[in-house]
């Protein structure tokens, strides 16, 4: 199986600074933050990557990294096997990669009418030339979401949170992508819309053989959409496999941590165990294992040398618990 | 008394299509230290409701009908004016949509410091330093250090827990928040929901808690209401309506929650979709879409009947024989 998209050693820092002057006033240093630090995964045509992790640890920065939205700051990344800046300027590969973003209003543009947001790449890409036929995908991409036809004539202020996250995705479908980006796709839908987009996105998958890049905290979610599961920290992938393996056998300690914290729907009232100490700032990594600080299985080791990735069956795992056969 | 007693509250949009009613004869009531948890229909009314308690109602929606009492005295009817010292200081508000609350010109400590002294007497410094302590509550890591960054250059999740810092600095007796933890990790949930509580607990703040996530429901509502097109269709505590609804729609609803423990092929849905507004059945609202829909359903339109520990407005549980 050929791999849609492909992502090899990639970082992405951002320059925080303070700016020049406050530096010179005040004597700040300049900082840099590694908002995605050494990652590289693969992603086969027609399945489903997931990527899971605290706030902040960077899977957003990855998304907008896979779509070409940001540039890296090393590595390469590739869609179809050519780089992705060379894909992204011809404009039949780039009508074929899309994103739903995680901001739902604010990636939609408030002074146009929702039939004309979700047409919007279907004229651009000149994919359908006709408004009757412009009218009849829009309408058919607004009810397969769980909105009307009629919804169409309406502005994004006019919609509910979770009725305008459908809005952009229906547009991100209407230029039928076989690489869709999603991040945070239903987190303003109530479970029922919920379960019908997502089983929207698994027909598509199954019918069309799109591949997606997936994110969401709701991990109940990502288990039911993923093929392959990559947990991130700090910036970096610690762990990433099979869903079913990662989910059935997590490996690295924070995977374990994470996968503890689930809340449930059994446990009415009973505190859930929170992955305790501090989350360290991006600005200021720790050494070594970025995760030492709060890692049960620490040792000296893992607090100078940062681990490289062990082989467990099919699943990476960066620990050196695990290399070394102690977790 | 209760803190926060909502009457019949409705709500309408004049738009060129006629009249909408968006919220439609709303009644519940928020104890002192109380927490209501909302859930529902996207679309079902639950932010406008918050809106409508909080004042910030955009036009042009607007109250038709109805009453909203903080403490006994009505709020729904004051001045913008008195209305803006009693939002932020009694009280206070988490948005859905965390971009549109933050000033992106503005940075993230001058945001907080600037409200923090709206409300409490303090001088810059001790502003400041209360900020920090707010930002290191909901979890921001380097709080000290990143308290001048701009809203952009927090993650999704990183705003949104700045907005609930917002909200609670002033120490407000209410808080209606509209999917505060969505865009956050299990963990930092966990996090904000424990904050939540213990405001609760120890200072009595009363919350009324929206959210799409039934886990977060079942684990910090004291009880949940359930919407659905513009109505509450069941009301009571919150181990009953998660665990044994009775109302169809919320049968349909938390048949819908994805198993963590199993992986199905497909997941259940409620068929079809909610009403449009302007089209709204006749009869029970939910009728298209209910598996046990009868005659009298498709006639008479039920209000919030004794359901055991519930209250839900579906004619099942009517004691009296229809009259059709
Ligand atoms: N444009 C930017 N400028 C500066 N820092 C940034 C920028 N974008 C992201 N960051 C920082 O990079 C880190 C990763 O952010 P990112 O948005 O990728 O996180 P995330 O994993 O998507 O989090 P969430 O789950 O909260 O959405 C964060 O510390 C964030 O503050
Ligand atoms: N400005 C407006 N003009 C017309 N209709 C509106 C307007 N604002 C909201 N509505 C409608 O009112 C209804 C209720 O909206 P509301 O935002 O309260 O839903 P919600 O229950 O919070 O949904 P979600 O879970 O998706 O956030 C929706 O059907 C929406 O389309
Ligand atoms: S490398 Fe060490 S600190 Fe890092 S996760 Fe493994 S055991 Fe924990
Ligand atoms: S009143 Fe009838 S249609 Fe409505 S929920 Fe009850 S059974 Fe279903
Ligand atoms: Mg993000
Ligand atoms: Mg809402």
């Amino acid at each position: 199986m050929s791999d849609v998209l492909e992502a090899a050693h990639v970082s992405r820092y951002f320059d925080v600074s303070k700016p020049w002057l406050q530096r010179v006033l005040t004597g700040g240093r300049r900082a840099v933050l590694r908002a995605v630090d050494d990652v590289s995964f693969a992603i086969p045509k027609a399945t489903t990557l997931s990527l899971v992790g605290e706030s902040g640890c960077g899977k957003s920065t990855v998304a907008r990294l896979a779509v070409g939205l940001y540039e890296p700051t090393a590595g390469s990344i590739r869609f179809e096997g050519q780089p992705l800046s060379a894909a992204r300027a011809q404009a039949s590969l780039r009508r074929r990669m899309n994103m739903i973003f995680q901001d739902p209003y604010a990636s939609l543009n408030p002074r146009w009418r929702v039939r004309d947001i979700v047409a919007e790449p279907l004229r651009a890409f000149k994919i359908l030339n006709s408004p009757r036929e412009i009218t009849a995908r829009v309408g058919e991409l607004l009810t397969q979401v769980g909105l009307s036809p009629a919804d169409g004539e309406k502005f994004p202020h006019e919609f509910s949170g979770g009725q305008r996250q459908r809005v952009s995705i229906a547009r991100a479908l209407s230029s039928t992508p076989d690489f869709l980006v999603c991040d945070e796709p239903t987190s303003a839908l109530d479970v029922s819309v919920q379960a019908q987009i997502l089983n929207l996105m698994r027909d598509l998958q199954q019918r069309l053989g799109l591949t997606y890049l997936f994110i969401s905290h709701n991990l109940a979610v990502v288990r039911h959409m993923s093929d392959r599961l990559g947990v991130m920290y700090l910036g970096r992938i610690v762990e990433i496999g099979p869903g079913e393996d990662v989910f059935r056998t997590p490996r690295h300690p924070y995977t374990r941590l994470l996968l503890d914290a689930i809340p449930d729907l059994e446990m009415v009232g009973k505190p859930r165990t929170p992955v305790g100490g501090e989350v360290p700032s991006p600005l200021a990594p720790p050494p070594g294992c970025p995760f030492h600080p709060r890692c049960p299985l620490a040792n000296d080791r893992c607090r100078v040398e940062r681990p490289d990735y062990t082989v467990a069956r099919d699943t990476l795992v960066a620990c050196h618990a695990v290399e070394e056969g102690r977790s | 008394m209760a803190l926060l007693d909502v009457r019949d509250l409705t709500v309408e949009f004049p738009t060129r299509r006629g009249l909408l009613r968006a919220i439609d004869n709303v009644s519940f009531s928020i104890e002192t230290g109380e927490i209501l948890g909302v859930v529902g229909e996207s679309g079902a009314g639950k932010s406008l409701t918050g809106a409508s308690i909080i004042g910030l109602l955009d036009p042009p929606g607007r109250i038709v009908g109805g009453q909203i009492l903080l403490d006994g005295k009505r709020i729904d009817n004051l001045s913008p004016e008195r209305m803006r010292a009693v939002r932020g200081k009694q009280i206070g508000a988490i948005f859905q949509d965390p971009l549109t609350t933050l000033d992106p010109l503005a940075s993230i400590g001058s945001q907080l410091t600037e409200t923090i002294q709206t409300h409490l007497r303090l001088s810059d410094r001790e502003a400041r330093e209360r900020a920090i302590k707010w930002l290191e509550e909901v979890g921001i890591p380097g709080a000290r250090a990143r308290i001048d960054a701009y809203p952009h250059e927090f993650s999704g999740g990183m705003r949104q827990r700045v907005v609930i810092a917002l909200a609670l600095c002033a120490e407000p007796r209410l808080v209606v928040a509209d999917e505060p933890t969505t865009a956050l990790d299990v963990s930092i949930q966990a996090q904000i929901i424990e904050l939540l509580k213990r405001l609760a607990r120890e200072h009595g703040m009363s919350v009324m808690l929206i959210t799409h996530d039934m886990g977060v429901i079942a684990e910090t509502a004291d009880r949940v209401a359930v919407m659905y097109a513009g109505r509450i269709v069941e009301i009571g505590p919150v181990m009953d309506v998660v665990r044994h609804p009775k109302h169809p729609y919320s049968e349909g609803l938390m048949g819908s929650i994805p198993s963590l423990e199993h992986r199905v092929e497909r997941l259940r849905q409620i068929d079809g979709a909610m009403p449009r507004l302007n089209a709204i059945p006749v009869g029970c609202p939910y009728n298209p879409r209910c598996p046990k829909v009868f005659d009298r359903c498709r006639v008479e339109r039920p209000n919030l009947l004794d359901a055991g520990a519930t209250q839900s407005a579906c004619w099942l549980y009517d004691k009296v024989p229809a009259h059709v």
